[in-house]
């Protein structure tokens, strides 16, 4: 593997008595999309944040494209693009003049001409930034933090607020811009973003790092295996019942059964080859459901298992909150 | 490490490369300012709307005061509105650094603009000074046309100490900007920055002669008005406009005032 690009040590930060960040450590390869994903207030802001030089740490070590962030923040600005929560512009500067003038803080920027055709958005050069739709404005966003031709871009909660239709329109989007050679750190509360878009992950809860991989290995290495949910016709449920509570006790590849939906469904959940068990009884018996399906395991399956709660992205408390007046 | 505020680290070494991008800031910034029709308005117009108003709507303001002043003062054979003109002068400054600028700062605080700076080489430093730039360049504009009106309607005597009015204004306008420049720095939001301004805005305005300008103010008035900035700077260009002699007293007055609140506008400035 090549040096990482972005590398983050035992990170640590807290605001008084709170603590945001306790110990994150991760890596990123040049290249890929790498995504860091947990409840709000996992401490997530704060890490890229750090990372971008825009706040002090209370310990570890953090090096972006070789340079420690933390001693020297103004060293790394032309070459990392960040794109922030909840910043907006000028009501009345255009898209164009946008992208303009952040051309001009920059180096070596990136045509602004082009930049709006790679995130479509050459056909509102002149809207004014309070006349973008929300899509619009988070393209632009996004735009703003490409058009220094960084090698690292920062994007923080990118879909947040947007329509499903809009946000799948942005994932592709970033793979766009991946593929343009930007290795991207996406910071994310939704695990099916993550799970589309990133090439590896970590979670982070409570500020510390719970699990680390790609989504594919990460779901894969879940304990308690695959479910099959079985749904019968009501004349057929009792028979439906009995059968799969029967294959329960003596097939070696189910563990368990559970009955939903008022009898109707039966979720049998076992080892990946726990469908193999359940249509050859099923066919021996002659009993045909009116559905079957697997249920897919996601990264809240994963996030369930690494901290034993269900992922709910709001859970959680907001300790950046107490970091307010430090954050200027 | 204790928790720094990040800027300022990067402050003491940005030396140059920060600035790089601030000709295309102004330009874009003032592009865009001007597409507000209020605070250009204001800058611009607003003066000279006060003294044309002033001067025609309320009788004897264009008429000599031969009446009730000695023909031994200064003030003998003056028009009230020609008194009036330093008043609008101050006024002009006053409005420009305590309601326009702080309100854009504010502003761009409060929706993350300064924020997303300060993730680029540009610092967000840059944009308050293009507005800092933005602003003292309306004020002269907007000064310039109420002292052509001034000429052609009224026909206002020039300066007896151009010079002092000269020094008064600028000394003035470093006085009010770094006023300003308090109230953008320690307002965490737009509406409270325009709350705090206006507080400030009116009892300055009172003790710059809006409502008693020269000639008329009462002496209380005057001597709390001297130590103020904008009431140092209207008395200062009063003195340079139509007296003799030199106002160190009010001179002072508005560089101590600029010395204690700029320093103390940059130590507490919060960009986020």
């Amino acid at each position: 593997m090549a040096d990482p690009i972005v590398e983050v040590r035992n990170l640590r930060k807290t605001y008084g008595a709170k603590v945001a960040v306790d110990d994150v450590s991760f890596a990123v390869q040049p290249g890929e999309i790498f995504g860091i994903l947990g409840p709000n207030g996992a401490g997530k802001t704060t890490t890229v944040e750090t990372l971008a030089g825009l706040r002090s740490a209370d310990g570890g070590a953090v090096r972006v494209l070789g340079i420690d962030t933390l001693r020297d923040p103004a060293a790394v600005r032309d070459r990392l693009g960040v794109q922030l929560q909840e910043s907006s512009l000028h009501d009345k500067i255009t898209v164009a003049e946008a992208l303009g003038l952040f051309a001009s803080f920059y180096d070596d920027a990136a045509d602004p001409r082009e930049l709006m055709e790679l995130l479509d958005l050459a056909d509102h050069a002149d809207k004014q930034f309070a006349r973008l739709s929300g899509g619009q404005k988070q393209r632009l966003s996004i735009a703003l933090a490409l058009v220094g031709n960084p090698q690292v871009a920062i994007l923080d909660e990118l879909t947040t607020g947007l329509d499903p239709q809009a946000r799948r329109a942005t994932w592709e989007l970033v793979e766009r811009v991946r593929d343009t050679g930007v290795t991207i750190l996406l910071v994310s509360h939704f695990m099916e973003e993550a799970e589309r878009l990133c090439d590896r992950l970590v979670v982070i809860d409570a500020g510390r790092v719970v699990a680390e991989g790609s989504p594919a290995e990460l779901i894969d290495g879940l304990e308690g295996g695959r479910t099959v949910v079985v749904r019968f016709a009501t004349d057929d449920a009792a028979r439906g019942r009995t059968l799969l509570a029967d294959v329960a006790t003596r097939h070696p590849d189910v563990d368990r059964v559970e009955v939903s939906d008022g009898g109707l469904e039966v979720a049998v959940t076992g080892t990946p080859r726990v469908l193999f068990a359940v249509v050859p009884a099923l066919a021996e018996a002659d009993l045909v459901p009116d559905d079957v399906r697997t249920v897919t395991r996601t990264l809240e399956d994963v996030f369930l298992a690494v901290t034993g709660r269900t992922y709910d992205p709001q859970a959680e408390r907001e300790p950046a909150l107490a970091g307010e007046g430090d954050r200027s | 490490m204790t928790a720094l505020t990040p800027t300022a680290p990067s402050r003491a070494r940005q030396g140059t490369a920060g600035w790089r991008g601030f000709g295309p800031l102004l330009r874009t910034e003032t592009r865009v300012w001007l597409r507000d029709f209020a605070a250009p308005f204001f800058g611009i117009v607003f003066p000279t709307l006060i003294l044309v108003g002033v001067g025609f709507a309320i009788p004897g303001m264009r008429d000599p005061m031969v009446e009730d002043v000695p023909p031994g003062s200064v003030w003998y054979g003056l028009t009230p509105i020609a008194t009036y003109l330093p008043t609008v002068i101050a006024m002009a400054v006053g409005t420009a650094s305590l309601t326009v600028m702080p309100v854009t700062v504010a502003t761009y605080r409060e929706k993350g603009v300064l924020r997303r700076l300060s993730t680029t080489p540009m610092r967000p430093q840059g944009m308050v000074a293009s507005h800092l730039v933005i602003n003292a360049g309306t004020t002269v504009v907007g000064v310039a046309l109420a002292l052509v009106v001034a000429l052609l309607a009224f026909d206002v005597a020039t300066p007896t100490q151009v010079g002092v009015v000269l020094l008064a204004f600028v000394l003035g306008m470093c006085a009010m900007f770094a006023v300003g420049m308090l109230v953008a720095a320690v307002a965490p939001r737009a509406s409270a920055a325009n709350a705090i301004a206006m507080s400030l805005y009116f009892p300055m305005l009172l003790l710059a002669g809006l409502w008693t300008p020269g000639p008329i103010m009462p002496e209380l008035l005057r001597q709390i008005g001297q130590f103020t900035p904008l009431g140092a700077a209207g008395q200062a260009m009063t003195t340079g406009w139509f007296e003799s002699g030199f106002p160190l007293l009010q001179c002072v007055v508005m560089v101590v005032w600029t010395a204690v609140l700029l320093p103390l506008a940059i130590r507490l400035f919060r960009w986020t």
